[in-house]
């Protein structure tokens, strides 16, 4: 077994006993609150949040309201309902992390390509992630409405445009990490140049790939909740938080619910990526012994 | 055509373009045979040009004017028909492919057959005398055998010429003695030609026909020093004959030096 293998069990361990204290914190904090009237004790100094049923519920609502039926009367507990949104979300990010890779890197081909290209694309792409996604959503699902793409798809597009950017920042940086050496060694084979980028370029850019596309995987998600919420667009997380914030206050544990859903996602996209390195690393980062 | 050089450099100039620094001249007025079969050493101070001058020969730099053959043809051409293999200080081995993987890695983009390239890589492996360790990656292997695994892979496609670059230069001084031994058995197995690069005057005495001492920037050649020591041997080291050469070597530099 590798040492990786055998470290798993006790980091299951170690992120358990984080939820708990979290969880411990969480509830002594109420309890302090209830206590003491809403201050610090000993002092008349006001808690920064308070610790009432509506703010904080106990962490047991929360988990509680997840077997509850999502409508009175209905078979659907919430749990259930928060895993199929979670599910439509996740499609949505998946399209968007699968087409903003694939621009993002073909972006990073273009940029090692053209030098003037590297130059001239390099600020828009920077500029392109200082714009408000709650500006932009709107706009693309409108001009999607005015083509063939359905709200679906827009959101989908909506998380490209997050997950593109690490991905061709990463990727080119990765395309140009062989060293001097390597890339005259292709040259005195008189490979070309497409064979110099599937044989050399590609493989030497993996360690640099891998870390975009966990950050993209998770901001894929984002995009597409983030989506969601600016298009109207049901049947995801994003709706679900809409509804429920705008329901607070007669249920404050189920947005909490939804919030965890929404974190839980993001660590699912993040797994499969890091499952994806494993196996695309192989035998390199597992026999790297130095 | 019998007879022709392995490589011949004619009035050879190279000029770098710094931009503002303005223009460097990193070689001036080369001219040098190397006959089939020979091994010839570049030595000269740092910066002096004798990686430039490999690199012209490889066509991996054009010449700013200047004409270079290799067996007969322009150098370009020698690179487009795979006439020599090439090796550098660093190996290079690419650390995602096993050890066969990267001696084979020339021949595949020659387009060999899966078969052939086996074949050959066993061939090779057994050459360099690491046949067990065709399935490891390079990342397990120590610093000589790595640089073992980047001749036999420059050497995979059996070219007539053998371009070298400090391929030692990494290297202890007992890996080092033991590799120069090595590179001339294959080199006299295989019936190589060899140019070879490198700031050891012990190195250039043990392996060289000739050495070619080269002046500070911009490179000429200031001397061309004959060695003939025979069949190399370890032993070949602790002949006087052998501290004879090395020091003409040694004042031959001194004197480049001096003249500056």
């Amino acid at each position: 077994m590798t040492e990786v293998g055998r470290r798993a069990p006790f980091q299951i361990l170690a992120v358990v006993a984080v939820l708990v204290a979290f969880a411990t914190l969480w509830e002594g904090y109420k309890a302090m609150g209830d206590a003491t009237g809403g201050t610090w004790p000993g002092t008349d100094r006001e808690l920064p949040v308070a610790t009432d049923d509506l703010t904080l519920p106990h962490v047991h609502e929360i988990l509680g309201t997840m077997v509850d039926p999502v409508q009175r009367g209905g078979d659907e507990t919430l749990a259930v309902f928060l895993v199929k949104s979670a599910w439509f979300t996740f499609k949505e990010a998946a399209w968007g992390f699968a087409i903003g890779s694939v621009f993002g890197l073909g972006l990073a081909i273009v940029m090692l390509r053209s030098s003037f290209l590297d130059r001239g694309l390099l600020p828009w792409i920077n500029i392109s992630q200082t714009i408000p996604l709650i500006a932009l959503a709107p706009i693309v699902v409108t001009w999607g409405r005015t083509t063939f793409l359905s709200d679906v798809q827009a959101v989908s597009l909506i998380a490209a445009y997050l997950t593109f950017f690490p991905v061709a920042v990463n990727g080119l940086a990765g395309l140009k990490s062989p060293p001097d050496e390597s890339l005259e060694l292709m040259d005195s084979y008189a490979a070309p140049w497409s064979a110099t980028l599937w044989k050399l370029r590609f493989p030497a850019a993996r360690p640099y790939l891998f870390p975009a596309f966990k950050l993209a995987a998770t901001l894929s998600v984002v995009g597409a909740i983030v989506g969601e919420i600016s298009s109207g667009v049901r049947g995801g997380l994003g709706r679900v938080i809409l509804d429920f914030a705008g329901r607070y206050s007669t249920g404050p544990e189920r947005l909490y619910a939804a919030v965890i859903a929404s974190a839980l996602l993001g660590l699912f996209v993040f797994g499969l990526t890091v499952i994806a390195e494993r196996i695309a690393l192989r035998g390199q980062l597992l026999e790297d012994v130095g | 055509m019998t007879g022709d050089a392995a490589v011949r450099v004619r009035s050879v100039e190279k000029t770098f373009n710094l931009g503002k620094v303005g223009e460097v001249a990193a070689i001036r007025s080369v001219d040098l045979d190397v006959a089939p079969g020979e091994f010839v050493s570049l030595i000269g101070p740092s910066g002096c040009g004798k990686s430039t001058l490999l690199r012209l020969i490889a066509d991996l730099i054009e010449p700013s004017s200047g004409t270079i053959e290799v067996f007969g043809k322009p150098a370009a051409q020698a690179r487009l028909d795979q006439d020599y293999g090439m090796a550098f200080q660093r190996s290079g081995l690419f650390d995602w492919r096993k050890i066969a993987a990267n001696i084979e890695l020339p021949l595949e983009l020659m387009g060999w057959t899966k078969e052939k390239r086996r074949q050959r890589s066993a061939e090779m492996l057994r050459l360099v005398k690491l046949d067990e360790f065709a399935d490891h990656y390079p990342q397990q292997l120590s610093g000589g055998m790595q640089q073992r695994v980047a001749i036999a892979r420059a050497l995979s496609f059996k070219p007539q010429l053998l371009l070298m670059d400090e391929p030692f230069g990494a290297l202890d001084e007992m890996t080092r003695e033991h590799m120069q031994s090595e590179l001339i058995s294959i080199k006299t197995e295989l019936d190589t030609t060899v140019v070879f690069v490198t700031h050891s005057i012990a190195e250039a005495a043990f392996m060289s026909d000739r050495v070619v001492v080269l002046s500070p920037r911009p490179g000429e050649i200031h001397e061309i020093i004959d060695v003939d020591l025979g069949t190399r041997v370890p032993d070949t080291r602790e002949d006087p004959e052998f501290f004879k050469k090395a020091t003409e070597i040694r004042e031959s530099l001194r004197s480049v030096k001096a003249a500056e």
